[in-house]
């Protein structure tokens, strides 16, 4: 897993409080990490803190796994 | 009106987490005064607090991570966590966990509190001017919102009855109870959970409350005796924190069921000083009409009152008080004890009149007046029991509880022995 990945995962568990092993690639915030529409707006602020990147909110709106949040800020930081 | 009756308690206060371990220790004249130690308090010119003692949940301490995952703590202020704490007990005291539909919609929440989430407004103000409101979090308004302690306690139990609040200051806890029993009452709910929760004890509370020469100051060196209401050389309140909560249930309902009672909750008075934002009516008017609206209501002469747990702050307005209960009780007063137990666990603000309508509760209950501690000389003479130093056993049947808040906001509750 690349740096940006382990980064993410490491908020993701912070944040919601799940264990390591259920945040997958693939792995919904909200389908099966038990995060709620608030708990995805408070991702999405400490991402844009973690990188220092700006996640407007329509791209906010499409980052719905913890792949879609690796992949996004891949390609900001690129 | 249908008679409501007390049949749960729960508390979080800076004698223990659980309303037995803090009885206990409030009858064995133990203090819950220290200096503040987990913030800098060197500029303040308060610098001690009767904080809730944090452990690991043994003994009395107060674990949160007992009430509330350690990620959902993290979206809201402590008050809400307290809240949540003293409903759990409370609920788990009366022996009621709503399953049904009916039971559920039946059942109502009304915890108050007097300022919120003040500490979570400060750093959400400090991120806002730091970082910019993409920071602000999307949990700062819901977990520092006052009604969120009656949402939570809700959510938590499935509670749909009626899902209420109150923020009236140090009058809250009082108003709660007292609102809460009238909604049973009058038929809009059969059990309410209702009281208090504050978590004040934070930097700028201090200074507020300091620049408002509401606390004391001259004993940050000897904080237990801090805290000394009706002596002549009280300088101020000492700041608390904590909740009260207790289980209010229609007596049919109760007894149907076969609930323990504590007691009868058998008045409830409010009034307004319209006088001054902070200070009370010199005369005691406000107070006076409180507690004489409460009597009333329950039906019952102020000469057959028994033990007062009076608002008794350890501040200038103490005197106050007591010349509007001696007005109230005229030639009875010999045969009355009050205390104030802010003498043990500081001011809780809007926790106060719901943890000390649960000492009254209790008072009656064991036939016991809990102390006024450091009550070393007595401002005014009074042929009032002003239980000074120690408990003292005697016979409790009728018992009232006041709450004055800033604002000249005032609530009395008469609580009876149920028999």
């Amino acid at each position: 897993m690349s740096d940006i990945a382990e980064r993410v995962k490491k908020i993701v568990i912070d944040h919601l409080g799940v264990d390591a092993e259920k945040v997958s690639e693939g792995a919904s915030f909200i389908d099966d990490l038990g995060a709620d529409s608030l708990d995805t707006v408070e991702l999405v602020m400490a991402f844009e803190e973690e990188f220092g990147v700006e996640i407007p909110d329509d791209a906010a709106d499409s980052i719905l796994t913890v792949g879609d949040a690796v992949k996004f800020i891949e390609k900001a930081q690129a | 009106m249908r008679r409501v009756v007390i049949t749960g308690t729960g508390m979080v206060s800076p004698l223990g987490c659980g309303t037995e371990v803090t009885w206990s220790r409030l009858l064995e004249g133990r203090s819950g005064a220290a200096r503040v130690t987990t913030f800098e308090v060197e500029d303040l010119p308060a610098k001690i607090a009767c904080s809730i003692p944090l452990g690991d949940g043994s003994d009395g301490t107060y674990n949160a991570d007992q009430w509330m995952e350690p990620k959902e703590q993290r979206k809201v202020d402590p008050f809400i966590v307290y809240a949540v704490a003293a409903a759990d007990m409370a609920l788990a005291d009366a022996g009621w966990h709503p399953k049904t539909d009916e039971d559920q919609t039946a059942t109502g929440v009304l915890i108050g509190s007097g300022i919120g989430g003040l500490e979570g407004i400060v750093e959400a103000g400090y991120t806002l001017r730091d970082k910019g409101p993409r920071r602000v979090s999307p949990f700062f308004i819901p977990g520092r919102l006052i009604n969120l302690a009656s949402g939570q306690v809700s959510i938590k139990h499935k509670l749909r009855g009626p899902n209420h609040s109150v923020v009236t200051a140090c009058s809250t806890g009082a108003h709660a109870i007292g609102d809460a029993s009238r909604l049973i009452a009058l038929g809009d709910a059969d059990v309410m959970v209702a009281g208090g929760a504050e978590s004040p004890i934070c930097r700028i509370a201090l200074a507020g409350f300091s620049a408002c020469k509401a606390l004391s100051t001259a004993r940050n060196d000897d904080p237990t005796a801090a805290s000394r209401p009706y002596d002549r050389d009280r300088d101020g309140f000492v700041m608390g924190e904590g909740a009260g909560i207790v289980i209010l249930e229609e007596l049919e309902h109760a007894k149907a069921r076969g609930a323990k009672i504590y007691a009868e909750v058998v008045g409830y008075g409010l009034s307004g000083d319209a006088y001054h934002i902070t200070a009370p009516s010199e005369d005691g008017d406000g107070a006076y009409r409180c507690m004489q609206m409460a009597l009333k209501r329950a039906g019952i002469p102020a000469s057959e009152l028994d033990y007062i747990n009076a608002h008794g702050t350890s501040t200038m307005a103490d005197t106050i008080e007591l010349g509007a209960v001696e007005r109230l009780v005229g030639d009875a007063a010999s045969r009355i004890s009050m205390s104030s137990t802010k003498s043990a666990i500081g001011h809780l603000l809007g926790a106060a009149g719901a943890v000390e309508a649960i000492f009254t509760a209790l008072a009656i209950r064991d036939n016991i007046a809990p102390p006024t501690l450091n009550l070393d000389n007595p401002d005014v003479e009074t042929a009032i029991d002003l239980v000074p130093h120690k408990a003292r056993k005697r016979e409790i049947n009728v018992a009232l509880s006041n709450s004055f808040g800033f604002g000249g906001t005032n609530a009395s509750l008469v609580l009876k022995r149920y028999a």
